[in-house]
């Protein structure tokens, strides 16, 4: 069995009125990308940022390659949070030049602006960043030490579909690298995509924890139909369980045959049906809850 | 890796400084608008209020009152003991004192280029039948704006520390600037000398700039060395960034700090020194003046332009601002916090 490159032990975080962090522990294996998921308020980034070594645990203890967090820890840790701050007037080369200075390591900078593709935009003063342009500057911050482990907390949030494509492109190119990731994030689509192992968090406990593909087999074992709602019309009582969404009628079934054979025995007509596996997105709802969180 | 990632932290801060016209044109156009306004509204003149300094002064007795008594009572005249008739002969020569009367001699001293002195004069002889013998000095006159020129530096010293590096750490604590540097292996001790020492070389540039700047015009009364005067003022800052650094230890709110700062700032900007002299003043006023490192900046830097004094005259003020600075040097760097 492969030695876990970070190690959570128990961890629990108290603050006066709130446990954020309530018992959570989990293994990242090295060359592997985790994702941490929940909705707001679960405790996802009080958990991260103890692992950073940002806050210290009430309880609990997090290990860097066996070891307790320390000088080593920080020397090979790339860190991207939520949300950072750059200097003011100070351009793109010098806020990676400054970092890189700040470490005993460094990647190969031209290397990471091409990687990163920060050169178009080399000289530009930080407070003139696009959020994309913004969040590849971070992450090649987050990389400027040759980092083995990276955290990402959040790191598509607020960007477009492009520049979201093209950070998972990014990202799955630091993962050919063997480095181990850390990712926090709301996206499904995301986790699915790019993470190997995920744990969903909520009231600062992990309740569900395996690769996507283990947790959607253990909860689901059904598939959804999609059709028209003017498809069908409302005399008809159909004998399953439906949901309207938008302007579809959607059925949740683990007999697919069975269910087109009713809806055909119903004169409904096929043209425009589809089916869809279960995916994380539903997960995610089944295991929070659909309530809004602030 | 301590010198390398404090002089990246150094060379940045300056950076993103020097580059941010609106700070620098404002750290250095409000002293120089400000000693150029008094420059203009003083010309020539101390101020409206005569001085008279007295060595051992008269000893109040119950018989009838003598002349010297009916004159130490006159109105708008300043009366002043002095214990050092040398020291203050030469204010006497600066302009600084329109009159000195050693009463136990029975003599006094007029500077016979001073109009305030001639009019005291022929005030206090018109006072008493004249038993006092008169000397006369001479030298050239110490105009307000020579006399105020070393707080107007001081003090601004005193804002750019305590504004510079106790806003700015407040301001990167507040936008997770320091929290991205605490995931580094950077150490509060690495990343505060960096702020400091950036501090000290911009507000140093920036004062001497001021200086000599402003003295092209002006020419100002300096009977001092400039070495001196440049350690004076180097301590001075230190001290005040110091201090800066106490403030910003904890605060996440700029509007906390800037009500802090000012707190701090505006007392000591009125009674340090700065613009009238504390002598003759309330004497609780001047014990809680000394508990300012201004006063002390202010004294010491005036002292070696006006009166031309060495380190060793000023070490009361040196030795102040070193303990001030140390102390609060130690209490930031104990309280400080990455968040």
């Amino acid at each position: 069995m492969t030695e876990a490159l970070l190690e959570v032990r128990d961890l629990v975080k108290h603050y006066p009125r709130i446990k954020a962090v309530n018992g959570v522990s989990f293994s990242l294996k090295p060359g592997t990308c985790f994702g941490l998921l929940g909705p707001n308020g679960a405790g996802k980034t009080t958990t991260v940022e103890i692992l950073e070594g940002i806050h210290e645990p009430t309880l609990g203890e997090v290990l860097y390659k066996g070891e307790p967090v320390g000088q080593r820890f920080r020397n090979e840790a790339g860190i991207m949070f939520q949300s950072t701050a750059l200097q003011d007037f100070i351009s793109v080369r010098e806020t990676l030049e400054m970092f890189a200075r700040l470490y005993p390591r460094n990647a190969d900078l031209d290397d990471l602006i091409q990687r990163c593709h920060l050169g178009s935009y080399l000289e530009q003063d930080n407070r003139l960043l696009s959020g994309g342009q913004r969040q590849r500057l971070l992450l090649a911050i987050a990389l400027v030490n040759d980092p083995t482990i990276i955290f990402l907390d959040e790191p598509t949030t607020g960007l477009d579909p492009q520049s979201r494509r093209n950070f998972w492109d990014l990202i799955e190119s630091i993962k050919t690298q063997g480095k181990t990731i850390l990712l926090t994030t709301h996206y499904m689509d995301e986790a699915y995509v790019l993470c190997d192992e995920i744990a969903i968090m909520d009231h600062g406990k992990i309740i569900a924890h395996g690769t996507p593909k283990e947790l959607l087999a253990a909860h689901f074992n059904d598939v959804i139909l999609q059709l028209p709602e003017s498809d069908i019309s409302h005399a008809v009582h159909l004998p399953f369980t439906t949901h309207k969404r938008k302007e579809l009628i959607e059925i949740t079934t683990n007999d697919v045959n069975r269910t087109i054979e009713e809806l055909m025995a119903h004169d409904i007509s096929l043209a425009h049906l589809q089916i869809r596996s279960r995916n994380l997105d539903d997960l995610f709802l089944e295991l929070t809850g659909k309530e809004l969180r602030n | 890796m301590f010198l390398q990632r404090f002089l990246a932290l150094l060379s940045t801060r300056n950076k993103e400084f020097l580059r941010d016209r609106s700070s620098v044109g404002w750290n250095i156009f409000m002293p120089v608008l400000i000693v150029a306004g008094f420059a203009l509204v003083f010309t020539g003149d101390f101020a409206d209020q005569y001085k008279v300094g007295i060595a051992h002064p008269v000893q109040s007795s119950n018989q009838a009152i003598s002349p010297l008594e009916t004159f130490l009572q006159t109105k708008y005249i300043d009366f002043i003991n002095v214990t050092d008739i040398a020291s203050a002969k030469i204010k006497v020569q600066r302009h600084q004192l329109d009159m000195l009367i050693d009463t136990t001699n029975q003599q006094y001293w007029i500077n016979d280029e001073s109009p305030n002195g001639y009019l005291v004069e022929k005030v206090m002889l018109a006072s008493l039948d004249s038993v006092l013998k008169k000397q006369t000095v001479s030298g050239k006159e110490i105009r307000y704006v020579d006399w105020v020129i070393p707080g107007i530096l001081s003090m601004n010293i005193m804002f750019s520390a305590l504004f510079g590096v106790g806003y700015v750490i407040v301001r990167y604590r507040k936008n997770g600037m320091l929290k991205r540097l605490k995931a580094t292996p950077v150490t509060a001790l690495e990343y505060l000398s960096a702020q400091v020492v950036s501090r000290l070389i911009l507000i140093m540039v920036i004062t001497v700039f001021i200086f000599y700047g402003t003295n092209l015009f002006i020419g100002y009364a300096m009977f001092g060395s400039h070495l001196s005067l440049f350690l004076v003022f180097t301590l001075g800052a230190f001290s005040m960034i110091s201090l800066g650094l106490v403030v910003a230890a904890r605060i996440t709110s700029e509007e906390t700090a800037g009500g802090l700062l000012n707190l701090i700032s505006w007392p000591m900007m009125f009674l340090s020194g700065v613009w009238f002299s504390l002598e003759g003043t309330n004497p609780m006023m001047q014990q809680l003046a000394e508990i300012f490192p201004l006063t002390h900046l202010t004294a010491a830097a005036r002292s070696i332009m006006i009166d031309g004094a060495g380190l060793l005259d000023i070490s009361y003020h040196l030795i102040i601002l070193a303990a001030q600075s140390l102390v609060f040097l130690v209490i930031g760097a104990l309280l400080f916090r990455w968040e």
